[in-house]
Formats: structure tokens, C-alpha cells, sequence
């Protein structure tokens, strides 16, 4: 026996901490090569690591959400044979394609003492029958295992063990998950009615919630905010979208308003820099770029990501729908790239639908500006003679009211407003 | 008479009931229990109890009978020896007197209210009790059929005579010379062995084309090789088809041919059936499951406020299945909340060697779909084994191969009856092979063999 020590892998971009997100493994469990054993995130991407050798997990460093140094060591693994700690070097996180020193280590196994019938099996056969028996928890719909004391305890409490995951070995259940379940568990069967609940679910802020979280925090603690509401009559821009998708040309994605927001937002910033800006608070340095990068909020399974249509000054209207469509499968499907995820000069949100008439837009710190989306709806508007029902919609947009005056805000959302209102002006050459 | 009014009726006073009857007055149960003969039932005063006493003492005659035979390995020898039977069913007798009464005074002592007779349902809530002193009334919130099974009979060999079933079996004055058992499962194998220990020359008649049945054949091999040592022909695959006219039993023998067993008694052994009639089933509305009464997970039948425990609710017929499930009940009737989640009912067999199996034999253990390690342990190779002169015989265990958790042990040896508690202990608790491997099991002891067999179905067995 001899240990395999893994460390935290090197993620690249200069990055020298991880956060522990999720451990798939749990000290005594029996690990093939190429199992998963921890999922690490840095800034947004998360990687997985898997196991370089077959072995029982020895040791494990560090809680979920713990912040952990690349070099320091995350998992020990106690692999059968010989040359475990010389042959473990430095895990890469691209270890699955290089899995060298297991092999090693694999054709060394001590032959493990196996019941007759299995003498004829080769060594890696038996260690392959040895990995099946590990302590897994119950799988599901497996009866539950549990000694007639447990089982006795669960009936008083009125707890279907069936719903109690057990800790114990082959996941039998002790009467500390009976404890612990009656303590936070879901209470099933219970009579219909009103009941008051004491209960206090306690969900630790990890992983990308916490990358929010903190995000949030800079943006509203930093930032002074000044938020601006403006309605636009879209009347004109939707008989335009309902025309252009109407020829449904097959070279040409189907338009939503987000390209042409964003072209009108490349006309409106090309007269205000100020606007399509990071500010280096700490360097006191205001970067204007001349290449407007257009986050566009996302909701996703995980929770809100920002990917980035890059140069939408070069894109017409329909790439800027191109790109955007495409962006927003890879964020909800997570298979957006950390370049595709950063890099925003200015961003967008929008809740669609759900828009409502007013947000509040956080700003997507270090940037200055930021432009919400409300619902659009039909309301009547009075054209001086009488009510006109107009498609009408509502942009809220918020701005450091640091280095962006009331003023300049207000100039900004109504050019955006008359290019809206007037889409051919997106389409004028200046 | 007065009537009696009561939160509990129980009727039938064996294993299940009295048990029953005892639980509830503990619990504060307002109880009445009525049983036509003696507290016990079959298992104290027909069964379990004086077989087992009715064994012991053959197995001690055929002891000395062996020393006196002058070749004995240990040494000693002494004079023939002699049975007097009648002094060894007035002993067995005897155990059964205190047993009975010592139920009898545990029901009085839970404050249960014993009455003697036959009881009959009026209705879903009141029960005509038959007593020697008239009829009595009784009315009850919850009524507890624990009615027990009755031995069958063969239309071909009706009970009377030289036809006996195990209860006359149990209390014969002088030993036959010549004993033919129809049925070899374990009552007819328990006793035809006792009987051939105490001097009978036995013929045991199977349909089947073995003896136990419901056992493997690893398990009963040793008990077959025991039959022959003591004498006993098995006619497997043999039919009985009644009483000869000079008396012996007429068979049909596994080739067709008739034949003639000579017998002066003639036991029949074929199987127990629930006793569904004579305490008025009739005038209440029952679901039944097959021959039994259906229950469900807490022993409740199809009519509200009435349990049925033991024999007539299936098998296996066990008094210690009956006696958890009267306890249960007892719980469920004082407002506990019970069901049955028992992981397995040990079943022995007091043959020679005796036989345990807990849980899932391993041909069930795959019908079920497992993947399965088994270990088997010999005696052959236990010290303990050997200084008892019982070499024959093993531990076998069975347990899922993906998991470990043990799911049937076995074993066959001579008084491996007492190592069903562990057995049982370990799957109920849920054990895996390595639970058992890790506990020190004590030396020397024939118990040091299902350590053994845990090792071996992990691959490292120390003894073998």
C-alpha cells in the first residue's frame, strides 16, 4: 500500500486559489481512474478532477467552499502496490487525457487474496470486483437498511425511512440520520392544514452563488447608482422586427429587440464614450474602449451569468442576433468559454416578459452603464387629439453616478429612445 | 352470565395470543383471552416444546445405548440400557404442566383475564364463549383470531388407531417396533429420528424425491447420511394409499409398484392447516388469502377492529412469527405505531444434525436477482467441532456481492439451533460480511464457523 497525493491543479490564467465547489467522493470510497473526485471554480469556469489512479480515498482537504491554493494538496488515495507517492506527481487538470502514473501503478496490485472462484481472473479483474463493493450510499428504491432499533425510532417519529438517506456502511441508516432527519427533513404524510414550521433550511453560499453574491456586493457597495426610466414607443421598431422575420430568410437568425437595442446602443455611445467605460476606481483611471462589448444578462440553471457579444460595432444586425442567440444557448447549457464570459465594456438586461415596468439595475462592476429592459405592452397614448394605442416599452438603466452626471444619462437613454422610436436612424450612416 | 365488555379479545391462547394477551395488559390494555384447552397451544403443550423433550430423551438413550455397545471412542462403557416410556412422558408432561402454568400465571400477572372454552364470533364485535359453566358473553372493541393450524389429514388414512398425527405421537406409552412416517419434512423427520433412537425401526414415506423439502441439498445431506446411520429407510417419490389389511401401510412405491410397510403405528406428517372452522367465521366477513385469513402490514383483516396473528394468517406456521406479530398487535390495540418490517423469520429444524436457515438461501438470493458471495465454513474443520464428536455440517452465508449486506446464513451441525440468534441478529441489524468478520466470535466454539464463513466469502478464511 503507498499514497497518491492530489493537488490542487494549476487552472490556468495565472489563477493561484480555487474554490472547492463540489466533492463527489467521501473518505473510505473506492475510486476507479477517471472518477470525478472534486469539481474546483475559479472566477467562472468550473473543472472537474479526476482520479490519475484506482484507490481508496485516504483523505480529504478542505470543506465545500473553502478557498484552496493550486499546489496544496486535496485528495490522498491510498493505491495497492507499490510507487504511489513516486509516481504521483503534479495532477494537471487535463490529468483524464494523461493518466500515466497509473498505469504504473496498476500493474504492481498485490494479488489480492479472491474467493476460489475468481483465482483464474486476472489482478485487475479482482480490483475492479473490489471497487463494486465500496460503502456507496442506497440506491434508489433500494429497500432501507436499518438495525430494528432505527427502524423503531423512525415509526414513532412518523419518518418513512425510505426517504432518509443513511450514512452509514451500505448506506444503512443510524440513529443520527434519524435525528437529523427528523430535525430538518421533510415531514411527509403529515395532515393537510395550516402548521406552523420551525424548521431553518441552512444552504451554504457556494459555487457560482457566491461569485454573485460578491459580485453584488462590489457593484451596490462601491458604485453610487443613479437610475434613469424612460418610455419608448416601439410602435415603428416592432412593425420593422414583424417584417424583416416575416420574410424568413433561412442565411438570417430570427430578430428579437436585443440587436437592434444593440446597435442603437453602438450609435449612442459612439457620441458619449464616457458611457461604454470600465472605471479602475482604485487607479482612478477611466478606460474607454472603443470596442463595445455588450453583456447580456442571463438567467441560467446555475444562476445569472453575463455572456459577452464581443465588438458589436462590427456586427450588423442580424450578427449581433447571431452571436447573441448563440451566447445564450452556451450560458444556459454551460458551455460558454470564461472568454465568452468577460469582458463586457457595457451591459444589458432584460427579464422579457417578466420585465415589468421598472428594474433597477445593478451595474456589472467595473463597468459604468447599464441598460434594463421592461415589458413592452400596448398602451394608449395621446397623439394631441385623441388616444392612439402605441406598442410601448420602458428602458431602466442605471449609471455610476461617479463619473456619469445626470445629464449625460439622460442625453444617453433618450438617443437610445429616438433610435428606437425611429429605427431608421439605427440604419443612417452618421 | 354476565356479559363482559373489554378493549381486547384475543382468541386462541398459543404462542401468538398469549403473547399477545401478555403485551396488552403490560401496555394497560383492558384484556380478555379465551382458549378452549391449556395456555400454550400447540407449541407448549403439542408441539415445539415436548418434541424437543421427546428428542433430548432419545438422543440420551441412543448415548448410553452406544456406550454400552463396547466400542465407544471416549472410553466408556457401561450396561444395556432401558427405557421406560411412560416415566419419559410423565417428565415431558411435566415440563409442559409448568410451562402451561407459568403462561397462566404471566397472563395473571399482566392483568389479562383468562377464560376457558370454545369462543365463536356473534358478530364483528361480540364472541360467544362456550364454557363449563354456560355461555358467556363477551363484547370487545378490537378481537385478535389467533386460532392456530391443526395437523392435516389424509382421506386415505384418517387420524384413529394405529394412525396417529404428531400429538399422539408426542404422548405414546411404549415405543412401536415398527414405525412408518408419511411425510418427510421436518415434524415427521424430527420424530421418526426420535423414534428410531428409542428402539422403532422407522420407514419414512415422501411423495417428493427428497426428505425436507423446502431445504437445499447441501443442507440436508448430513441429515440424510444421519437417517441411514440410524437405520431409517426413506421411500422417496413414494405415495401412501392407506392401511393394509394385515395391518403395515400400503405404498406406491417412486417405480409404480405396491408395496407393503410394516408398521404397528402409522404417523402422518403431511404439513399443518390453518384452523378456519368452528369458531364462526361464518357470521363475520372476512377476506381470505388462499387458505389463510389475509392480513395486511399490521395484521389487520378485511373487517375493521379485527386482527388475525400466527398459523391462520400463513407462513411460515412458526411460533416465533406468531409471537411478533401478537406483540405488534398488542401495540397497534394500546396506540402505538407498529408495522411489520421484520427482515427475516429464522426457521430450525431439530432433526439430527439440526438445520438453521435465516434470510435467502442462495438459489432464492439470485431468483431475487443478486449478484452473490457465499461463504461456507465446515465443521469438519472447528476444534470445538471435533471435541463434541459432531464434525458434520457447515456454516453458509450468503451476501450481496455488490454491497456486502448480508442476506441469508445456514447451517447444519449438531445443536447449531442456538446459533440462529446470531444469525438473525446480524440481518436484522443489517450486517455485512465485515460486521461479522470484525467481531470476535469466542474459542473455542462452534460459532467460531460463521466467522469463518463471513472470511470466507470475503476471500480469506484462517481455518480452511
Amino acid at each position: 500500500m503507498s499514497e497518491h497525493t492530489i493537488k490542487m491543479p494549476d487552472v490556468g490564467e495565472g489563477v493561484a486559489e480555487a474554490e472547492l465547489v463540489e466533492w463527489h467522493i467521501k473518505v473510505g470510497d473506492l475510486v476507479r481512474e477517471d472518477t470525478i473526485l472534486a469539481a474546483v471554480m475559479t472566477d467562472k469556469a468550473t473543472v472537474e478532477i479526476p482520479s490519475p489512479v484506482e484507490g481508496k480515498i485516504a483523505w480529504i482537504g478542505g470543506e465545500i467552499g473553502e478557498t484552496i491554493a493550486v499546489g496544496s494538496p486535496i485528495v490522498r488515495i491510498e493505491v495497492a502496490g507499490e510507487g504511489g507517492e513516486a509516481a504521483a506527481k503534479e495532477v494537471k487538470a487535463d490529468a483524464p487525457t494523461a493518466p500515466a502514473p497509473a498505469e504504473k501503478v496498476e500493474a504492481k496490485a498485490e494479488p489480492a487474496p479472491a474467493p476460489a472462484k475468481a483465482e483464474a481472473k486476472s489482478a485487475p479483474a479482482q480490483q475492479k470486483a473490489s471497487v463494486a463493493t465500496s460503502g456507496a450510499p442506497r440506491q434508489k428504491g433500494e429497500k432501507p437498511l436499518a438495525s430494528p432499533a432505527v427502524r423503531l425510532k423512525a415509526r414513532e417519529a412518523g419518518i418513512d425511512l425510505r426517504q432518509v438517506p443513511g450514512t452509514g456502511p451500505a448506506g444503512r441508516i443510524t440513529h443520527e440520520d434519524i435525528d437529523g432527519f427528523a430535525a430538518r427533513g421533510p415531514q411527509k404524510g403529515v395532515a393537510a392544514g395550516l402548521q406552523r414550521k420551525d424548521g431553518v433550511e441552512d444552504v451554504k453560499v457556494v459555487g457560482m452563488r457566491r461569485r454573485i453574491a460578491e459580485k453584488m456586493s462590489i457593484a451596490k457597495s462601491r458604485i453610487p447608482h443613479i437610475t434613469y426610466v424612460e418610455e419608448v414607443d416601439v410602435t415603428a421598431l416592432e412593425e420593422l422586427r414583424a417584417k424583416l422575420n416575416g420574410e424568413k430568410r433561412a442565411d438570417r437568425p430570427k430578430l428579437t429587440i436585443m440587436p437592434f437595442l444593440m446597435r442603437a446602443i453602438v450609435k449612442a455611445v459612439a457620441e458619449q464614450p464616457q458611457i461604454n467605460a470600465i472605471f479602475d476606481d482604485e487607479a482612478g483611471i477611466i478606460h474607454r474602449h472603443q470596442a463595445v462589448n455588450i453583456g447580456m444578462a442571463a438567467q441560467t440553471p446555475a444562476g445569472l451569468v453575463v455572456p459577452v457579444v464581443h465588438h458589436a460595432e462590427a456586427l450588423d444586425l442580424f450578427g449581433c442576433a447571431a452571436e447573441a442567440a448563440r451566447l445564450a444557448d452556451a450560458a444556459r447549457d454551460g458551455s460558454a468559454s470564461r472568454d465568452e464570459l468577460s469582458g463586457s465594456t457595457i451591459t444589458i438586461t432584460s427579464l422579457g416578459a417578466m420585465g415589468g415596468i421598472v428594474t433597477t439595475p445593478v451595474i456589472n462592476h467595473p463597468e459604468v452603464a447599464i441598460v434594463g429592459v421592461n415589458k413592452m405592452a400596448i398602451r394608449p397614448m395621446w397623439d394631441g387629439t385623441q388616444f392612439q394605442p402605441r406598442k410601448m416599452m420602458n428602458l431602466s438603466s442605471s449609471f455610476d453616478h461617479r463619473v456619469v452626471d445626470g445629464w449625460d444619462a439622460a442625453v444617453f437613454v433618450q438617443r437610445l429612445k429616438a433610435l428606437l422610436e425611429t429605427p431608421a436612424l439605427i440604419f443612417v450612416e452618421s | 352470565m354476565k356479559d363482559i365488555s373489554c378493549k381486547l379479545l384475543v382468541i386462541g391462547a398459543g404462542p401468538g395470543g398469549y403473547v399477545c394477551a401478555i403485551r396488552a395488559g403490560q401496555l394497560g390494555v383492558d384484556t380478555v383471552i379465551v382458549e378452549q384447552a391449556k395456555p400454550g397451544g400447540t407449541c407448549l403443550t403439542i408441539g415445539c416444546i415436548p418434541s424437543k423433550a421427546l428428542i433430548h430423551a432419545a438422543d440420551e438413550f441412543l448415548k448410553v445405548k452406544e456406550f454400552a455397545g463396547g466400542n465407544d471412542p471416549l472410553g466408556i462403557s457401561l450396561a444395556d440400557p432401558s427405557i421406560d416410556m411412560k416415566k419419559t412422558i410423565a417428565w415431558k408432561d411435566r415440563i409442559v404442566g409448568r410451562l402451561t402454568t407459568g403462561v397462566a400465571g404471566l397472563l395473571k400477572k399482566a392483568g389479562v383475564k383468562s377464560i376457558q372454552g370454545r369462543a365463536r364470533f356473534r358478530d364483528g364485535k361480540t364472541v360467544v364463549v362456550d364454557t363449563e359453566t354456560g355461555e358467556q358473553m363477551i363484547r370487545a372493541e378490537q378481537i385478535v383470531i389467533a386460532t392456530g393450524s391443526v395437523p392435516v389429514e389424509l382421506p386415505f388414512l384418517p387420524f384413529g388407531g394405529a394412525v396417529i398425527s404428531s400429538t399422539e405421537a408426542l404422548s405414546l406409552k411404549q415405543v412401536p417396533d415398527e414405525l412408518a412416517v408419511v411425510g418427510g419434512g421436518y415434524i415427521g423427520l424430527e420424530l421418526g429420528m426420535a423414534f428410531a433412537k428409542l428402539g422403532a425401526k422407522v420407514t419414512v414415506v415422501e411423495a417428493a424425491d427428497k426428505v425436507l423439502p423446502l431445504y437445499d441439498a447441501d443442507l440436508t445431506r448430513p441429515v440424510v447420511k444421519r437417517l441411514g446411520q440410524l437405520g431409517i429407510e426413506v421411500l422417496t417419490g413414494a405415495k401412501a394409499k392407506g392401511l393394509a389389511k394385515k395391518g403395515g401401510l400400503t405404498i406406491e412405491t417412486a417405480d409404480g409398484a405396491e408395496k407393503t410397510v410394516k408398521a404397528d403405528k402409522v404417523l402422518v406428517t403431511v404439513g399443518r392447516k390453518p384452523l378456519m372452522d368452528g369458531w364462526g367465521r361464518e357470521e363475520i366477513d372476512i377476506d381470505l388469502d388462499g387458505r389463510f385469513i389475509k392480513i395486511d402490514d399490521q395484521c389487520r383483516t378485511s373487517m375493521r377492529g379485527i386482527y388475525a396473528i400466527g398459523d391462520v394468517t400463513g407462513e411460515p406456521m412458526l411460533a416465533h412469527r406468531a409471537m411478533a406479530q401478537g406483540e405488534m398487535v398488542a401495540e397497534i390495540v394500546a396506540g402505538q405505531k407498529r408495522s411489520w418490517d421484520k427482515q427475516s423469520i429464522p426457521a430450525v429444524c431439530f432433526t439430527d444434525p439440526e438445520i438453521v436457515s435465516v434470510g435467502l438461501s442462495p438459489e432464492e438470493a439470485k431468483k431475487a436477482g443478486r449478484e452473490v458471495k457465499i461463504g461456507q465454513f465446515p465443521f469438519a474443520a472447528n476444534g470445538r467441532a471435533m471435541t463434541l464428536q459432531s464434525e458434520d455440517g457447515f456454516v453458509r452465508i450468503i451476501a450481496r456481492a455488490d454491497n456486502h449486506v448480508v442476506l441469508g446464513i445456514q447451517a447444519v451441525g449438531a445443536g447449531v439451533s442456538e446459533l440462529s440468534a446470531a444469525f438473525s441478529l446480524a440481518i436484522e441489524m443489517g450486517a455485512r460480511l465485515e460486521d461479522i468478520a470484525g467481531t470476535i466470535h469466542a474459542h473455542p466454539t462452534q460459532s467460531e464457523g460463521f466467522v469463518e464463513s463471513a472470511l470466507k466469502a470475503l476471500g480469506h478464511a484462517l481455518h480452511i
